[in-house]
């Protein structure tokens, strides 16, 4: 089957799937709606004061966009960090990079940023500054070594994480507690309903980061046959390399910057994938920002009604699904060639 | 008619900036050659005679610190790296040991400098790839991956990327270095007849100074980054010259079945005739 087709295919399929993940999701939740009303209340007919009004157009419906936008968007950073290392560990969490973003959104809270479009977008500039910072780090210490070993870049990413989240520790500490409110919640992931302005504004920089990408996906294609063959073949590869790394880098820290650290979305999607779709980018990136979706937008409609009325975290749940396909790709990855 | 050089070095001389250990090593200097349509040129020398540099130089992944490199009668400078690519083809040693994807994708990555902007292969480029399949016998493994491919299946692959580029000119990195004698044949045989039948010319890199030597129209022998002999086989493969070149004694006898030289290392125990 020709790369296209395969897309649509596997995109078709996938945006039914995504749509019948949100269906659900819009009907289950801790305040119980009959579908009839929560369908009624989506239209625009229920009151607006209304239960299931409040319920589904103002907590369930921006909760689920927001999902959508941190599933597709973690799902592609995990594919654009995979081509760049060549190796498919590498994940924005895994790596250290949410971490170094998480730290941004601190520092930045801790500066007062918080509530209006404008702060959200300083919160996103300090959150995107902190995921280039964190995964400049881990590139300098894993290329210490000729090359990027797979051992050195997966300790690396280990090391920047300990220690950003000990920085987060520390500012946490100095800072009082209240001003800081429920940043342990969002510490472990946690898509809280996003006002509507900063919704837009993280859509729009998710789609700025899915762009960087889904352009240069046929020429990520060729970085696997190394960089210099790359190169022998057209390939700008500094250039190219530069641009994932900035868009990788802009989509964890959008994700972080709305989200929190939301783990191993960029591991278990497109490992899941790569299995059905092949290896191409190209088919690869537009399915993992629809699969990432489905996939955490699942997970979050799991972790708002398994211990209900309480919630779990989001990064609970996908961190439960990746720490099992992390190791079963860490062990496949060692077994010697036949 | 004289048909323009495919590749000409003139004068060409390269040194990395930075010195490693007591020599500037893998620098050339002042070296000058050229590779003609149709014709199969062998570089042969030590370790870090600067054999892969040429191979750098022609491609524009380094630029000569002085001299020039002209394809096919353009100065390589002129040319953007698309344009070299679809100009000239590089057969590397090995491609990195989890290159994930199947035959069929790595032969249609050889197309990209015929359409860098575009985002897939056209018709056409899946056509020149099934051909080049055709061509290496690979028709049936396109949809294998390449990690799962024998050592010379996996050699086949890549050069028919490499061909998929519709070079003029072939520049093949030890190619034989990983395989053993059948699949050795195979790619001579191969090498043979695109430069044979499509006139492409080809520059080959090889340790192996006997295939070289059945294989080449001409020899370039390196040595520390100088040009010691350029010329047929029987002219380069003199003991004198390889002695130098390599430091150490050297047995160049002649092979009984095709009369091509034949190159040893002379050591304690080889009978040395003396004439």
């Amino acid at each position: 089957m020709s790369p296209v087709r395969r897309l649509l295919v596997a995109l078709t399929t996938l945006l039914a799937v995504l749509a019948a993940v949100a269906v659900v999701s819009l009907l289950v939740g801790s305040a119980a709606v009959e579908p009839a009303a929560v369908l009624w209340a989506v239209l625009g007919r229920a009151e607006p004061e209304s239960l299931e009004s409040v319920v589904t157009v103002g907590l369930r419906l921006p909760r689920i966009a927001a999902a959508i936008l941190a599933g597709g968007a973690l799902a592609v950073a995990g594919v654009g960090f995979q081509a760049l290392t060549r190796n498919p560990l590498a994940e924005p969490a895994v790596l250290g990079v949410s971490s170094g973003a998480a730290f941004g959104v601190v520092i930045a809270q801790v500066l007062g940023l918080s509530a209006t479009v404008l702060e959200t977008l300083g919160l996103a500039v300090f959150a995107f500054a902190g995921a280039v910072l964190a995964a400049t780090a881990v590139w300098i210490v894993a290329s210490a070594q000729r090359g990027l070993v797979i051992q050195t870049l997966l300790l690396a990413g280990v090391i920047v994480g300990i220690f950003f989240s000990s920085a987060i520790a520390v500012v946490v500490s100095l800072v009082d507690v209240n001003r800081l409110g429920g940043v342990i919640h969002w510490l472990l992931g946690n898509l809280a309903p996003v006002p509507r302005p900063s919704l837009a504004l993280f859509a729009a920089l998710a789609a700025l980061g899915v762009w960087l990408i889904a352009r240069d996906a046929r020429e990520l294609n060729l970085l696997a046959l190394g960089e210099e063959t790359a190169t022998q073949l057209g390939v700008a590869t500094e250039r190219l390399k530069l641009r994932i790394f900035l868009g990788a880098a802009l989509l964890t820290g959008a994700v972080v910057a709305f989200a929190g650290p939301i783990g191993f979305v960029g591991l278990v999607v497109p490992h899941v994938l790569r299995r059905i779709v092949g290896e191409d980018n190209r088919v690869l990136v537009p399915t993992a920002l629809v699969a990432g979706a489905a996939f955490l937008l699942g997970a979050d409609t799991i972790a708002r009604t398994v211990i209900a009325p309480a919630e779990l975290s989001v990064g609970v749940i996908t961190s439960f699904c990746g720490a099992p396909v992390f190791v079963y790709v860490l062990r496949s990855q060692r077994r010697p060639a036949p | 008619m004289t048909r323009a050089p495919v590749a000409d070095f003139r004068r060409v001389t390269f040194g990395y900036s930075r010195v490693e250990g007591r020599r500037r090593a893998f620098a050339i200097t002042d070296v000058s050659f050229d590779v003609r349509p149709g014709e199969i040129l062998g570089v042969i020398g030590p370790n870090s005679a600067g054999k892969t540099t040429i191979l750098r130089l022609l491609t524009g992944v380094l630029e000569p610190a002085a001299g020039e490199v002209r394809i096919e009668d353009v100065p390589l400078a002129r040319l953007g790296s698309v344009e070299i690519a679809r100009r000239v083809a590089v057969v590397p040693q090995t491609l990195p040991e989890a290159f994930p994807f199947t035959v069929g994708e790595l032969v249609l990555m050889g197309r990209y400098p015929h359409g860098p902007g575009r985002l897939f292969e056209s018709e056409e480029d899946r056509e020149v790839a099934r051909r080049v399949m055709e061509e290496t016998g690979l028709l049936e493994l396109a949809g294998v991956a390449f990690a799962r491919l024998s050592g010379g299946e996996r050699q086949r692959a890549v050069i028919a990327r490499a061909l998929a580029q519709r070079p003029r000119l072939l520049a093949l990195d030890e190619p034989t270095t990983h395989l053993d004698l059948r699949y050795q044949a195979q790619c001579a045989e191969l090498v043979q007849r695109l430069s044979r039948e499509d006139g492409v010319g080809v520059l080959l890199i090889s340790h192996d100074m006997n295939l070289a030597a059945e294989l080449c129209d001409r020899l370039l022998l390196l040595a520390e980054g100088q040009l010691l002999a350029l010329g047929p086989p029987e002219e380069v493969l003199d003991p004198g010259l390889l002695g130098t070149a390599f430091g150490c004694a050297v047995v160049v006898e002649r092979s009984r079945t095709t009369g091509c030289p034949v190159v040893r290392a002379a050591w304690s125990n080889t009978v040395v005739e003396r004439g």
